[in-house]
């Protein structure tokens, strides 16, 4: 137990660490990261002077060390643009993108789940295709498209929500619906395929021969057992919500990390984008890493093996 | 009675294609874009500005409305298809080469080559792919080319990793074994023993993954970060439609389903390939 915790945080670390150098050399494809931070009206003096301040004059390895010491030290930097630290930017815009991406995750485990687990229940059924189609047509529905119909429909036409922006219930309604559609697809298919298996399995025949009914059945062996691919995929879903922020929050004008995101490559403010960046890459990996423990702590098989 | 139902069985097992029939349509709309398109995508007319669908002007007819500055939505929507197919076509193509060769060596050769692709592999997967490729366009700047190298750069782990899991499969079996034994190079064992027999798992990966581009294209045009105006993209036809939702929906609804049909067809093909395969995820 012990040294498989340790080889996944090991392997985090490399992960971080990885993540910090791809972006550094990210940084520097077109050879002057200095051009990505000044505004376009800039004079050469001008250039200079950044290129002096930054220390982006002194040789590539030496920066690179010092960027991977900032990072260390949770050192974004600060953002010329806004004329603040890169971190006080990030941390007033994150309380919106939890609040959107809690809204987008209740959607999708409430409705995705009991579908995945109806289609399982009526599987070779009309019911069951029907519903798959459904979720299918869901996962291949663009956000920012679903996103503009639905403020079309509800808040142009039927004016039952308010189009954008923030404030009320309301107005978390569309955005969480619209982020949530995606992940609601793949909740559905993984539950129907976890329930599949659990039902072909013999403990649930010979609960069937004791004359356990369906609901109980579920209840009290199915739901269980097929929570733990759910809780592992609720990882990767969770990252997968952060980047599909970026696209709803511009649909909704909603003020949180995604919108910022795009605001700041707007407003040629690299170093906010690279920050975004870097935090989504750490939450997923963070997420990833959570989801194994989970794993050890719900199906003990795993520890056995030492490797997920 | 038998020579009357036979017909329609066909007619059924034809019907039951329709994502192929869907993705043809669509691929038959992108190649022959400038025949099929009633107007000028380009041409403007500000005399015709954010007119609804059937609106006549000068003999044109807007049969799906016009947009801001005037043009036809159809013959946009149209031209639109080009631009989504290729980028997704392309961007396939190079993410598929380089994942798979990445894929196929860490799985064959193993050891440090093996150590080294595969943490790479993670490492770029615990980036969301779609702030990476946000990241990456604005350093290198938007465009055409830019924007199918930032997809391929972003997508290839993705492939890497089914060729690897199915190579380390591959290549204890007896026959890849046995050529090795006959004095086969590694060039040989991978594409004439290995890769044919990948090739399934791959395709369904490419179908799948044909879909994500399409999107990906759009979303990154939709934020202003791919294919540049005036070139017709669906991404860019819904970022301005969004802006006069209130006034011409029309601008953001038809490429946008558009769209949806595209990403689709391919995800309901990819699907049914990895149904019949019986694995590929």
């Amino acid at each position: 137990m012990l040294r498989f915790l340790l080889q996944r945080g090991g392997q985090a670390l490399v992960a971080v660490f990885g993540v910090v150098t791809l972006v550094f050399f990210i940084q520097r494809l077109t050879g002057d990261p200095v051009l990505l931070l000044v505004p376009e009206t800039a004079t050469e003096q001008d250039i200079e002077a950044m290129r002096a301040t930054l220390g982006l004059d002194r040789p590539m390895g030496v920066q690179y060390l010092e960027f991977l010491f900032d990072m260390l030290r949770f050192d974004l930097g600060r953002s010329f643009v806004q004329n603040a630290p890169v971190w006080d930017i990030l941390v007033s815009r994150i309380p919106q993108t939890l609040q959107l991406a809690a809204g987008a995750l209740t959607v999708a485990l409430l409705i995705g789940l009991p579908l995945g687990l109806i289609m399982a229940l009526t599987r070779g059924r009309a019911v069951s295709r029907i519903i798959m189609g459904g979720v299918l047509a869901f996962q291949s529905l663009p956000t920012f498209w679903s996103g503009i119909m639905m403020i079309l429909v509800f808040g142009v036409w039927l004016k039952w929500l308010p189009p954008s922006g923030i404030g009320t219930f309301g107005h978390l309604v569309m955005p969480s619906i619209a982020l949530g559609l995606l992940s609601l697809a793949t909740y559905a298919r993984i539950m129907r395929s976890a329930v599949i298996d659990e039902l072909g399995k013999d403990y649930v025949r010979s609960a069937r021969a004791r004359g356990v009914g369906t609901g109980r059945l579920v209840r009290r062996h199915l739901l269980r057992n097929a929570s733990i691919p759910v809780i592992s995929i609720t990882a990767l879903e969770l990252s997968q919500l952060l980047a599909g922020a970026v696209i709803v929050e511009t649909v909704f004008a909603w003020p949180g990390l995604g919108l910022l995101t795009v605001q700041s490559i707007a407003s040629r403010d690299f170093m906010v984008v690279q920050a975004v960046v870097l935090l989504g890459a750490f939450v997923t990996i963070a997420a990833n890493l959570a989801a194994d423990i989970l794993y050890t702590v719900v199906d003990p098989r795993v520890r056995l093996t030492g490797k997920s | 009675m038998s020579v009357a139902a036979a017909p329609r069985v066909r007619l059924g097992a034809a019907l039951s294609w329709w994502p192929a029939w869907l993705l043809g349509l669509l691929v038959v709309c992108a190649v022959f874009a400038p025949w099929l398109a009633p107007l000028d995508p380009d041409r403007q007319n500000l005399l015709a500005r954010l007119k609804a669908p059937g609106f006549e002007a000068r003999g044109a007819v807007y049969w799906l409305g016009s947009d801001e500055l005037g043009r036809d939505v159809l013959s946009r929507v149209i031209h639109g298809a080009r631009v989504s197919i290729s980028v997704a076509v392309l961007s396939v193509l190079l993410s598929g080469v380089v994942g798979v060769a990445v894929g196929m060596l860490a799985g064959y050769l193993r050891g440090w080559v093996e150590t080294v692709l595969m943490r790479l592999v993670d490492i770029f997967l615990s980036i969301p792919a779609i702030l990476l490729a946000i990241i990456t366009v604005a350093v290198l700047g938007p465009g055409f080319v830019n924007v199918i190298l930032v997809l391929a750069l972003t997508r290839w782990p993705r492939y890497a990793r089914v060729a690897y899991g199915q190579t380390l499969a591959m290549a204890d079996r007896p026959f890849v074994r046995l050529s090795r034994a006959m004095g086969a190079g590694t060039p040989r064992v991978l594409f004439q023993h290995i890769l044919p027999n990948i090739s399934g798992p791959l395709l369904v990966v490419a179908t799948l993954e044909f879909g994500l581009m399409v999107l990906f294209e759009a979303g990154l045009s939709f934020l202003g970060l791919g294919v540049q105006p005036p070139m017709a993209s669906w991404g860019a036809m819904l970022s301005v439609g969004r802006n006069y939702i209130a006034t011409a929906w029309w601008i953001a609804t038809f490429p946008g389903l558009a769209l949806f049909l595209l990403v689709l067809s391919a995800n309901l093909i990819g699907d049914r390939m990895s149904d019949k395969i019986g694995k590929g995820r």
